[in-house]
């Protein structure tokens, strides 16, 4: 059996029961990008609020399991206060090392960097990252 | 019958520690269906229905002699079996034929929020072109239909009824041949989803006395990519052919064209021709067994299963009266996708999610359900293995905080 535990560590779980940044926001100046995986009902809404070239804050909504959920939470704590291209940096450092592909070990994912052990459950990777690929499509734009 | 000589027929089980319970989804193919499709490929595996030679003429040999087959398992006639993609194209063809071409702002058409997305979107379209009114009947407490709910939402304007044999989510058997009846006093036609009552019941469709019926090889020990649409002759010849081209036409003109009688018009292009071949092999694997056997071997693992997973704990059944083998089902607190890691990791095979069924997942107000199917391979072992793993979860689960 694959190692579950590393999957289902304390800082996923952590962020599973307590999430941060939670909740959507009526403003404008936020942009907004909903994801939905119908196969198996994740659900995720990602806001973004960008000023003056900087990532200032970071909101989430929606139902999924715990990898899903928790990864929301982790995103927003990761991205907000980073320059827009650390923020994009990141996101597509986290995105290459969940799919397995070559990623730059240099870039600093901080917490969330304990989802590499999703890569060991390929039908998972879809979970862990559909906040992020949310978060990517706030910053078209930017 | 004597499931662990059976097991032996499917290869995929040669892996002797995998545990298969998502057979609602697909059934595993056992050897002899297998050896089928290689005999088409390697022996005669040209078109049908076009060569004038010798090899094209056993190939089409065996496909209609496959369409005999599956005539004789559920007591129609040769011109009724249509060959499909699937069910869901079976289904589809019902309403884009019969439906688009039958149907006005008059008229109703009844569906059940326990359909499979392929019985109700295409009625839905239906509705949404025709003006047709889409009604639902309501589920009782169980979330089963009943003929008492039937009845409340059927009127003369009812001219559809399109319903459910077995339910791919909760397993129950709807009562379809008083609803086909009190249907047809309205004067209404009816269309049945068989997907998952070919596999585990036999089926009459005269006794039935229904109008059309939809069922799929690849859930019945069969090849993916064919399915089976019965109609009742006089309604076929009526309709329209949906998809237009090769071998499905008679006449043909600049300007016109005129079409073969069913069930040709409605089969046009190359055949799934392996395939259809391939279900006939199923058919005999199935009847070879006996399809009450089958279904009664599935009730008890079920059953059993249900026993147990009562006694765990912390584990929500959602249709323990179920009469086939499908236990839908959670565990307390965690989401299902959490959850089919951790059996996934014992090597056992299910299914989470909606199941293509989301109107019944939100009838049962959840956001999705595991799902353990049986059918005639699976043994008591696997049961307990499953049972295992099940409480290795809970346990799991609560350990890191669930």
């Amino acid at each position: 059996m694959k190692d579950i535990q590393n999957l289902y560590r304390q800082v996923i779980m952590d962020h599973y029961k307590n999430p941060r940044n939670k909740g959507l926001v009526n403003d404008e100046t936020y942009k907004t990008v909903h994801i939905k995986n119908p196969s198996c009902g994740d659900d995720i809404t990602i806001q973004s609020k960008v000023e003056n070239g900087l990532v200032k804050d970071v909101r989430h909504e929606g139902t999924g399991c715990s990898i899903c959920c928790s990864s929301a939470s982790v995103l927003s704590e990761t991205v907000t206060g980073k320059k827009i291209e650390d923020a994009k940096e990141i996101t597509e450092t986290y995105i290459n090392m969940l799919t397995n592909k070559e990623y730059d070990e240099n870039v600093d994912l901080e917490e969330a960097v304990v989802y590499g052990g999703v890569k060991q459950f390929p039908a998972r990777i879809k979970c862990a990252s559909i906040a992020w690929k949310a978060f990517e499509g706030t910053l078209e734009s930017e | 019958m004597d499931s662990y000589t059976l097991k032996k027929d499917f290869p995929v089980l040669d892996d002797k520690t995998l545990v298969y319970l998502d057979t609602a989804a697909s059934s595993l193919k056992p050897r002899q269906v297998i050896e089928k499709l290689d005999e088409y490929y390697e022996k005669y595996g040209v078109n049908v229905h076009r060569g004038v030679y010798n090899l094209s003429y056993v190939a089409t040999s065996k496909y209609e002699e496959s369409r005999r087959k599956v005539s004789d398992f559920i007591n129609a006639t040769f011109e009724e079996i249509i060959f499909t993609r699937g069910a869901s194209s079976a289904l589809n063809l019902v309403a884009s034929s019969y439906g688009l071409n039958n149907l006005t702002s008059e008229d109703e058409i009844i569906v059940s929020e326990l359909e499979h997305h392929s019985q109700v979107l295409p009625w839905q379209n239906v509705s949404n072109i025709t003006k047709a009114k889409l009604v639902y009947v309501p589920l009782n407490k169980e979330g089963r239909i009943t003929v008492e709910n039937f009845k409340k939402v059927l009127t003369d304007k009812t001219k559809v009824v399109a319903l459910n044999y077995v339910s791919n989510v909760m397993g129950y058997i709807s009562p379809i041949k008083e609803i086909i009846k009190l249907a047809h006093e309205k004067g209404a036609v009816v269309s049945v989803d068989a997907a998952q009552a070919a596999p585990h019941k036999a089926i009459d469709v005269k006794d039935l006395d229904c109008d059309f019926l939809a069922f799929s090889g690849h859930k019945m020990c069969g090849p993916t990519g064919i399915g089976v649409l019965y109609g009742k002759r006089d309604l076929l010849n009526a309709m329209p052919p949906i998809e237009f081209g090769g071998d499905m036409n008679d006449n043909v003109e600049k300007f016109d064209a005129s079409w073969k009688d069913a069930p040709y018009k409605f089969e046009t292009g190359t055949p799934p021709i392996a395939e259809a071949i391939g279900l006939g092999a199923a058919i005999d694997y199935l009847e070879n067994i006996g399809l009450e056997n089958i279904a009664k071997h599935e009730k008890e693992l079920k059953d059993y299963t249900v026993q147990k997973m009562k006694e765990i704990g912390d584990v929500i059944v959602y249709n323990e009266t179920s009469e086939t083998g499908i236990i839908a089902f959670n565990i307390e607190g965690v989401h299902p996708h959490d959850a089919i890691t951790f059996f996934d990791g014992d090597n056992i095979c299910m299914r989470a999610g909606h199941h293509c069924a989301q109107l019944v997942i939100r009838w049962l107000e959840v956001v999705a359900t595991l799902r353990v199917s049986f059918y005639l391979y699976n043994t008591i072992e696997d049961c307990d293995k499953f049972i295992e793993s099940l409480k290795g979860a809970r346990d799991f689960f609560k350990s890191v905080g669930f």
